[in-house]
């Protein structure tokens, strides 16, 4: 199918200022064309709109298999869709757990037969996720994960871990690590300061997570892997991984978005909304990481999307589950950091999409000729509100409710199909 | 501050002239003989005691309170209830407000248990807190103010030291909230560096390490208990240590005002925190903080029904 996109404002992370220009699609790629000579089968009138590459989120659990009364591979793929988000990464935490290539091949099946946005998976770095014994990770790869990761299970087993490094580092494998302290952090919820001093809430200090940060860089140097180190939530971390990049030490960082816009002083009253792992910590943690992102310290942004049902967040505060849903933000939020940011749109946008890509390997996330044309259209001054009843994502919990939004999506297209149109 | 005219969740929504209000209504309980005078201000009402944490001090005294106030208590213990069957605290609760309940008082080793209940049942059924994990124990430190007041008088030239687990101490916490409303001028917290939760200077006190430096001319000792998870959790080395170091004996009491009162919301530890001649001596007010206890339960039960706290 030819698809012309007219009039729109291309934001291409590959190039430093947006331009406006026509986008040409075919056989599901981006190409080099002409008006006089294109013939379209299908256009799609961008006025007001930015064309951008879909995005790219980096950690979105699906549900399938082991947690489908949260929701399915089928419903959280639509709902990225509609919130402009063309490939999801899903992290190995499942039930079981993806240590096996079959789990792996079942959940890329699921996902091609949704035909809705692309998933792919991040293996289980030790069997079970238990921290004892290595996984397949040269059948993972095969097939077809991009990676391995401990998903948010710490290891403390240090000799497990540097072998789990040097093992992924034989296959070229990518190592996405959470780094977190086991003994630090089990049992605890919320930041470890005045706020969790004043309600009396079990707190993790920053140390738990700077401590297996520094451990994971070491170990990095020891076993020359590709690391991406996941979710940061602390300004000292930055400063680690700033030294260790400038050293030459092949790691990248990411950090969740809604770390961008909350601090601890959120979970006064004891609001499960703001229950996350890693915690909301101060305002100078805030802007320690807003800091990294502006430098690109911490290359990528992500929802990291954690779905669940309403009974995980009717809990008393440390009975609840941790977690944020995230894909129904994670666009108009991006484009909120205009306000916490100097960067042009195409950097901001390279944060959920060609930085994403580049972190996982794949060709998507850029506008480049010859990518494949998976394209959101948005229109980055539309101004809505997030509620229970227009949430896409089956998981409601989310602390964004009643915020003032900016940015709607108009038309999703992945392989150069029109998967979503905002006039349905 | 949240206005919450019938919750008791925490000292903090108190207002300093509400606490007084509590104060007085609890004075006009006791008789001239020193009594605790029997009334229907709560007759017909069904009150409900729902604990998920062991307790008997503070279950009796609020099932007394409310017999007193000519209320029908129902004990609902957690331990061999649904809870052990896996039925959610909400749950819990909704059925037991089906069951035509009036009034919760709650007790859960979870913070914010009783927030919780609050955000999930009509503001006019009154909650009050019993105890809701490190975080707030507003009863107890408002028959602690009570006894303070009845001791010393007025508040706004004491020094007071709260000596002990801080870390876990919902009491703690609750005291400190109810002696600033109070406006005393100095609050000193006393204990070993792992027992002291992250900036707890922020909420208004004085930090000590030591306890001879801690108590130094105070003239309340507020005692915590030390439970005994403390040493397996590798907080502290042991109970000697500990009473060597942070015990309240009959000699590092003179350190203190002569006139000083001791106190401690119990059960007593003896030769841990407290030596037992300190403990059954004259500075010792801590029976008469569980007579006071009755009368001040007395004053909260009846002000949230009504909606005036």
């Amino acid at each position: 199918m030819k698809v012309s996109i007219i009039n729109g404002l291309l934001i291409n992370p590959s190039e430093h200022t947006p331009r406006k220009e026509t986008l040409y699609i075919a056989d599901k790629k981006i190409i080099d064309a002409n008006t006089n000579t294109f013939t379209a089968d299908l256009t799609i009138d961008a006025q007001g709109a930015w064309v951008c590459p879909g995005l790219i989120e980096l950690a979105a659990h699906l549900g399938e298999p082991g947690f489908e009364y949260k929701t399915t591979i089928a419903q959280e793929t639509t709902a990225a869709i509609k919130r402009g988000i063309t490939t999801l990464c899903y992290p190995p935490n499942t039930s079981p757990v993806i240590d096996k290539a079959e789990i792996a091949e079942s959940i890329h099946r699921r996902a091609l037969k949704n035909r809705q946005a692309r998933v792919v998976t991040l293996g289980a770095l030790t069997k079970d996720l238990a921290g004892t014994q290595l996984s397949a990770m040269a059948a993972l790869k095969q097939a077809g994960c991009a990676g391995v990761s401990n998903a948010k299970q710490p290891i403390t087993d240090t000799q497990v871990l540097y072998n789990a490094l040097a093992y992924a580092a034989t296959f070229n494998l990518k190592v996405f690590l959470f780094a977190n302290d086991a003994y630090l952090t089990q049992g605890r919820c919320v930041h470890d300061g005045s706020i969790s001093t004043r309600l009396g809430l079990a707190g993790i200090p920053s140390c738990a997570e700077t401590i297996a940060v520094a451990r994971a860089l070491a170990l990095q140097k020891a076993t020359g892997v590709a690391l991406h180190l996941c979710r940061l939530s602390c300004a000292d971390s930055v400063e680690l991984i700033k030294m260790a990049q400038q050293q030459g030490q092949n790691v990248t960082a990411d950090v969740a978005i809604h770390q961008l816009y909350l601090t601890e002083l959120d979970v006064e009253e004891f609001n499960t909304a703001y229950h996350v792992q890693p915690p909301l910590r101060t305002l100078a943690d805030q802007q320690a990481l807003i800091a990294g992102v502006q430098s690109g310290v911490i290359t990528a942004i992500c929802a990291d999307h954690e779905p669940h049902e309403s009974a995980a967040k009717l809990q008393p505060f440390p009975s609840s589950t941790p977690g944020i849903s995230g894909l129904d933000t994670l666009l108009a939020l991006t484009i909120g950091l205009q306000n916490k940011l100097t960067l042009s749109p195409n950097q901001l946008i390279s944060l959920v999409t060609s930085k994403p890509a580049s972190i996982l390997g794949l060709p998507q996330g850029t506008l480049d000729i010859g990518a494949p044309a998976d394209i959101c259209i948005v229109n980055p001054e539309t101004r809505w509100m997030l509620s229970k009843e227009n949430m896409f994502s089956a998981g409601k919990n989310s602390p964004f409710f009643c915020w003032p939004l900016q940015g709607q999506v108009q038309t999703t297209i992945v392989d150069g199909e029109v998967k979503f149109s905002g006039d349905d | 501050m949240t206005k919450r005219p019938h919750h008791l969740l925490t000292i903090a929504d108190l207002s300093p002239e509400s606490i007084a209000n509590i104060l007085e209504t609890a004075k006009s309980f006791i008789t001239p003989e020193g009594k605790i005078q029997k009334t229907t201000d709560l007759a017909g009402k069904t009150v409900a005691n729902v604990f998920f944490e062991p307790s008997t001090r503070t279950r009796t005294t609020f099932e007394i309170a409310a017999k007193k106030l000519s209320a029908d208590i129902l004990n609902f213990n957690a331990q061999v209830s649904s809870t052990s069957k896996g039925e959610s605290l909400l749950d819990t609760i909704c059925n037991l407000q089906a069951m035509y309940c009036d009034m919760f008082i709650i007790r859960h080793n979870d913070s914010g248990a009783a927030h919780f209940v609050a955000q999930h049942l009509p503001p006019q059924t009154p909650i009050i807190n019993a105890g809701d994990g490190r975080h707030a124990h507003p009863t107890q430190a408002l028959l602690d103010m009570f006894t303070i007041q009845k001791c010393k008088g007025a508040f706004t030239d004491l020094r007071v030291a709260i000596v002990g687990d801080i870390l876990h101490s919902r009491v703690a916490r609750s005291q400190i909230y109810a002696l600033h409303a109070l406006g005393v001028p100095e609050i000193r917290v006393v204990a070993p560096k792992t027992l002291l939760p992250t900036e707890i200077s922020e909420m208004g006190v004085h930090i000590y390490y030591d306890l001879l430096q801690g108590i130094r001319d105070v003239d309340v000792i507020m005692l915590l208990r030390l439970q005994r998870e403390r040493m397996q959790h590798a907080l502290l080395p042991s109970e000697n240590e500990y009473f060597q170091q942070y015990g309240l004996t009959t000699e590092r009491l003179q350190i203190a005002k002569t006139d000083a009162i001791v106190m401690h919301p119990g059960p007593i530890n003896r030769g841990v925190e407290i030596s037992s001649s300190v403990a059954d001596g004259p500075q010792s007010v801590i029976l008469q903080q569980v007579s006071n206890g009755i009368a001040v339960r007395m004053a909260v039960l009846k002000l949230a029904m009504a909606g005036e706290l």
